[in-house]
């Protein structure tokens, strides 16, 4: 496989609705921008862009089959090969990925990688419908078809195994929408409605607002959960080769972005037919490089030995075979300290707290304890009170910062586009730039290096995880 | 579609630019885009396939399982063919009897079920089999939901007039409640 390279992207502002245009002007927004940021004419871009990807995850909120056509022409791509990506929460990560394998298998030297969604084509309740269908609709959806009830359900798991606080996941809910303030991308950086008739500034929330926000799934409140939105993203990757054409088009480029790392894993639709795997399985098929050692393997002895089984409905095994395989791939040994930072897919506060466990940044049953070590927040920021609602007063703030942007639960998800917009945020992270294209340094995480990105459909069914690192010339 | 949100999509299409003054110059800015309505209405013809023998099952008050042939694994929600080895299943009679092994209460949900909310949905296990069953809790009062009522145990109730001639039973015409 060849080198691959995340050269440019771009970004909608995500907003609750944009009437003012169908989707090929949100995806032209991101993608003009992502030309000019490499000081590309249009004409000069589309000329050396060998093909696309397209994201978008459902037909039913698009209102149009078809839609991926519809940008490429509107783009003026055509005739360039390109096709259609789908997998729920997930897409935007999954096109991210098959853009790097057009790239790295030789078929294209510059590949753009394009998502969006448009959910405010209709009202909240029948979109929750929509998003629903993405479960089995003999078994589940009939039940109560509701994703904020299936995440609810894994949390109440979590909690029972584990000891998980309803505080621990209103501390995510804080740490991003705080971040956010000052993410200029972002659909939750100013006035945060609780949905019970309160509102509060995103800069002054707290652990007492989440909690007070409507109860959607208990325990789950408003706060917990993201928002739907309109937006799009748009990514450029290229080959050693793409970048000497674009070089010899007199671009500028900050900084070589490299993807170093790239894992996907599934597991079954239906939460009721995961498996509850033995420690052996677990040790076999499942531990981390990091998980290895004698401290670890006792400790997990002692969780299985307590009646624990892994995955259950309070992990994702999904999430853990993409981070393994990615990790694998980029030479990431521990998490923790070999990584700058990580965008990740926090649907629900719930899921962040999952996905840290997935993600090896610490054992299984240790997430809500991370939250309370203070690791994923950003130094630099301040999250009023936070601390006393923790055991502990943050000792290890700002080691490993997840969602700096703040996340899907303060940006929105407009599903197609999440994925895509996470590996733009960490593409500026890493280029150091995040000033130029936030026009603020707030949120630029210090000596970035080395960067994940997660994404994550639901209830854990696909996942992809990719490494992203600063080449030191 | 319920009255009101007719009423709401209304009003939101109504912030339409269709009947603004024509300008001449064919200057369009600050005009809002057109908006419209449209419904969308379907009658799917369904089968439940490979899975049907489970809701004539629900309509004899039988709750029924996939038992895998070659490896014994039991599924509690139907599977036709064993994830694991390949093997087809053969159905068995799940006990009326399970615990609650994780759940919640909706406040709010899909337009579909809004007007039942709040509800509580659990996944129920059984003695006997590997896998988890996806169905409603009643007979709870939700306002005191508590981490304690995982592990809770409860037996399973099936609607009234589910074994009606013709009626096609939906898999939440059966449900669960404790069992005191």
């Amino acid at each position: 496989m060849r080198p691959v390279y995340l050269v440019s992207g771009g970004v909608s502002k995500f907003a609750k609705a944009r009437k003012d245009a169908t989707f090929q002007v949100l995806v032209q927004e991101a993608f003009d921008y992502a030309l000019r940021d490499l000081g590309l004419e249009f004409r000069e871009g589309i000329d050396l862009i060998d093909g696309s990807v397209a994201s978008y995850f459902s037909d039913h909120f698009a209102r149009q089959l078809m839609a991926g056509i519809m940008i490429q022409d509107f783009l003026g791509l055509c005739a360039k090969p390109s096709h259609r990506v789908e997998g729920g929460g997930a897409t935007g990560g999954i096109c991210f990925q098959e853009a790097w394998k057009a790239v790295a298998s030789g078929y294209m030297d510059i590949c753009a990688a394009y998502g969006f969604e448009t959910m405010s084509r209709v009202l909240t309740w029948k979109g929750n419908e929509f998003i629903a269908l993405a479960s089995d609709t003999n078994f589940d959806f009939p039940v109560g078809g509701f994703y904020s009830g299936y995440y609810a359900m894994m949390v109440t798991r979590h909690m029972k195994e584990f000891g998980t606080t309803v505080e621990q996941m209103a501390g995510v809910s804080v740490k991003n929408h705080r971040n956010a303030v000052l993410n200029p991308y972002a659909q939750h950086a100013g006035l945060v409605d609780l949905g019970n008739g309160e509102k509060v500034e995103a800069k002054n929330l707290n652990v007492a607002d989440v909690r007070r926000s409507a109860m959607v799934a208990w325990p789950l409140t408003r706060l917990d959960i993201c928002t739907m939105s309109d937006g799009a993203a748009v990514c450029l990757l290229a080959s050693e080769k793409g970048l000497e054409k674009l070089l010899a088009k007199g671009c500028k480029i900050d900084s070589l972005v490299r993807v170093s790392g790239v894992g996907r894993g599934t597991d079954a639709m239906r939460m009721a037919d995961r498996p509850h795997l033995d420690y052996d399985s677990f040790m076999r098929d499942c531990a981390l490089e990091s998980e290895v050692g004698i401290i670890d393997a006792q400790r997990y002895r002692r969780l299985w030995t307590k009646g624990f089984r892994y995955p259950g409905v309070h992990s994702f095994r999904a999430g853990r075979q993409a981070a393994k395989q990615a990790y694998e791939m980029a030479g990431v040994r521990y998490p923790v300290s070999d990584l700058s930072f990580i965008e990740l897919h926090d649907a629900y506060t719930s899921s962040e707290i999952q996905t840290y466990e997935d993600l090896g940044l610490c054992r299984y049953g240790e997430g809500g304890k991370f939250v309370e070590s203070g690791a994923p927040f950003l130094a630099q920021v301040d999250y009023g009170d936070i601390e006393n609602h923790f055991t502990s007063l943050l000792p290890r703030k700002g080691i490993l910062p997840v969602n700096p942007s703040g996340g899907l639960i303060a940006c929105g998800h407009p599903v197609g586009a999440t994925g895509l917009m996470q590996a733009v945020f960490a593409l500026w992270q890493l280029q150091k730039n995040i000033g130029r294209h936030f026009g603020n340094e707030i949120l630029q995480v210090p000596k970035a290096r080395r960067g994940a990105i997660h994404s994550h459909a639901g209830t854990g069914t696909y996942v992809t995880v990719t490494i992203l690192e600063r080449e030191e010339k | 579609m319920r009255r009101e949100f007719k009423e709401q999509a209304r009003k939101i299409v109504s912030k339409s630019g269709i009947d603004y003054p024509f300008p001449e110059n064919l200057d369009f800015s600050g005009i809002p885009p057109v908006q419209f309505q449209e419904p969308y209405q379907i009658d799917y013809l369904c089968s439940y396939g490979q899975d049907s023998p489970f809701f004539m099952g629900l309509k004899r008050r039988k709750l029924l399982g996939s038992r895998c042939k070659a490896c014994d694994y039991r599924y509690a929600t139907p599977r036709a063919y064993c994830m694991y080895c390949g093997a087809k299943t053969e159905w068995f009679e799940l006990p009326r009897r399970g615990r609650v092994h994780a759940f919640t209460v909706c406040y709010f949900g899909s337009e579909k079920f809004l007007s039942e909310t709040p509800f509580i949905l659990a996944l129920i296990q059984f003695d006997g089999a590997n896998t988890l069953f996806l169905s409603r809790l009643k007979g709870l009062e939700v306002s005191e939901a508590s981490i304690d009522w995982i592990g809770m145990p409860v037996r399973a109730y099936f609607a009234k007039n589910i074994s009606r001639k013709g009626r096609v039973p939906s898999v939440t015409d059966v449900w669960f409640e404790p069992e005191y």
